[in-house]
């Protein structure tokens, strides 16, 4: 494990947690109740973090 | 009516033009058809991912989710999500291992990594009695979305004959090209077709997705929220994480794996696929509108909210094209289950038993594998009964199963079991969830002492739990002494 690898336990707490902080209707965004939001959210995170990480990878040089 | 009849049969002449022209200048060698020579890029490699995790589950079941459950759906977005940052560092090993040794299915993996046929018959068995009950629900989509989306005029059974006998011709004819280039089809059909039903319908209905909300926040609440008990915070947390470790485990997406042609097109997917699975966003506004429009659906129906959302709402023609893709949806997964199956039996399996076979043999037992398994999901489909849920959920635990096993031969070194010790936690894991599925037992029952949160854990931990243990227990016991 390379130490910019440990970015993936973001998006990974906020999926997994995702219940347990967000599960209200109140606040929404752009009309989508809170949790929904959240998990929209947290998949955009996702998407984004494992980009940068496998940036991050191909800048160091490896085999990706 | 008629103009719905069109767009349906099309997409069945597309998908068997297309799984014919896809063989044009192959010779179709077995490590061909299966896994595409081992060199798919990126972007097919997405295709086929993408093309076997949507399926008409998502499309039906995820609407039917949003519809009759409400926000415990939302664990859809975020298991497949969870799986694909996993899958960063999982996936990349497991294709150069399998690249290395020239693996074609997923029983092959755990054959050669633990060296035992034994363990390998073992993860090819429980991989096939999966992957059935599997076929059977595309095949069963299918036959749903054909006789709704044709107003009646093609009953269930003829579309599902027609649609198995689409599959066998074309997976027979092209393997896992048929699969890929029907795939492109496929996912641009389904994104413009989920979309635009997710944001059209909304908006004339209600004058958008806000006020939908809204008006469901005022009317029924709940459906917004997970309850405090039942299908509570905890349960999503824990049905989130199963999902995500069986994802990647079902044999036909660990064998998309293979048909990379390198760790780069894998890796470069793990930011790709959580984009495509926001399509589901569509799809649950699709459930929630149907939740006030055609309210009244109870138990399996709720599978058809969306198809009867679309047909109260929209003209014969856009029930044609929906009715398309959904015929695409269930035909991409429906041709890997069944590659899968047949490569399965054939590599791992009649080679276990007849290991002088060469490879042109084993290639023709692959094939004629395909049209038996699809005439096994056939005799079942329509039988019909309930008791393929019931499979299928079993499925998604028993491959599930397979987890600790894999973990354990990629960390390699000191974390090497012997093959006994993997088989016996697979075993037990699989019995385990076999008598909590058919007995219907539930934590609550065993121990009902425990605290609400523990309680509503999805079951699918217990069995996990007997698995490792298992697992580790029969490793001590056979550890030679030094």
């Amino acid at each position: 494990m390379r130490p910019h690898h440990w970015l993936a336990l973001l998006p990974l707490a906020a999926l997994l947690g995702a219940p347990f902080v967000a599960n209200r209707v109140e606040t929404t965004v752009l009309g989508l109740p809170f949790l929904l939001a959240w998990c929209v959210g947290a998949v955009l995170l996702t998407s984004a973090t494992m980009a940068l990480i496998h940036h991050l990878d191909r800048r160091d040089g490896g085999d990706a | 009516m008629t103009a719905a009849l069109v767009p349906i049969a099309a997409a069945f002449a597309l998908a068997i033009g297309l799984g014919l022209y896809a063989r044009r200048g192959r010779t179709m060698k077995l490590e061909e058809w299966s896994v595409g020579g081992r060199r798919f890029g990126t972007l097919f490699v997405f295709l086929l991912m993408a093309g076997e995790i949507y399926t008409t589950f998502t499309l039906l079941g995820g609407s039917g989710w949003a519809y009759g459950k409400g926000a415990p759906a939302f664990y859809i977005i975020c298991y497949g999500t969870v799986s694909y940052v996993m899958s960063y560092w999982l996936l990349p090993p497991i294709w150069r291992y399998a690249t290395e040794q020239k693996l074609l299915s997923q029983a092959d993996f755990w054959a050669r990594q633990y060296g035992s046929k034994g363990l390998g018959l073992l993860v090819a068995v429980v991989g096939v009695v999966a992957l059935v009950p599997y076929l059977v629900l595309q095949l069963k989509g299918l036959g749903l979305i054909v006789s709704e989306a044709s107003y009646g005029r093609v009953d269930a059974s003829t579309a599902i004959w027609l649609g198995t006998a689409a599959l066998v011709t074309y997976v027979s004819a092209s393997g896992i090209h048929g699969s890929a280039l029907t795939a492109l089809a496929k996912d641009v059909l389904i994104l413009v077709v989920v979309v635009a039903l997710g944001l059209w319908l909304p908006w004339t209905l209600f004058g958008g997705v806000g006020p939908m909300f809204a008006r469901i926040a005022a009317e029924r609440p709940e459906f917004l929220v997970l309850p405090a008990r039942g299908m509570s915070a905890s349960w999503f947390a824990s049905t989130v994480l199963l999902s995500a470790l069986g994802l990647y485990l079902w044999p036909q997406n660990f064998a998309s794996i293979f048909t990379a042609k390198g760790p780069g097109a894998l890796r470069r997917n793990a930011s790709l696929m959580p984009l495509y699975q926001l399509v589901l966003l569509f799809v649950f506004f699709t459930g929630f509108a149907a939740l006030l429009v055609v309210p009244g659906l109870e138990g399996a129906d709720v599978d058809l909210a969306l198809l009867r959302l679309v047909r109260a709402e929209l003209p014969p023609w856009v029930v044609g094209v929906v009715g398309a893709a959904g015929v695409l949806t269930a035909l991409v997964p429906g041709s890997m289950i069944l590659m899968a199956a047949g490569t399965t039996l054939a590599n791992t399996g009649y080679r276990a038993l007849r290991p002088e076979a060469d490879d042109a043999t084993i290639a023709r037992v692959a094939k004629w594998g395909v049209p038996a398994v699809a005439a096994v999901a056939l005799w079942f489909t329509l039988r019909g009964g309930t008791t393929i849920v019931a499979l299928l959920l079993m499925g998604y635990a028993f491959v599930t199963q397979l987890f600790p096993s894999l973990l354990l031969a990629l960390l390699g070194g000191r974390w090497r079991v012997p093959a006994l010790a993997a088989g016996a936690g697979i075993v037990a894991g699989v019995a385990t969830v076999a008598v909590q599925t058919l007995s219907g037992v539930t934590l609550a029952q065993l121990a009902p002492g425990l605290p609400g949160a523990v309680l509503d854990l999805n079951v699918g931990v217990v069995a996990l739990l007997v698995n490792v243990a298992v697992t580790g227990a029969v490793a001590v016991v056979t550890r030679p002494s030094r």
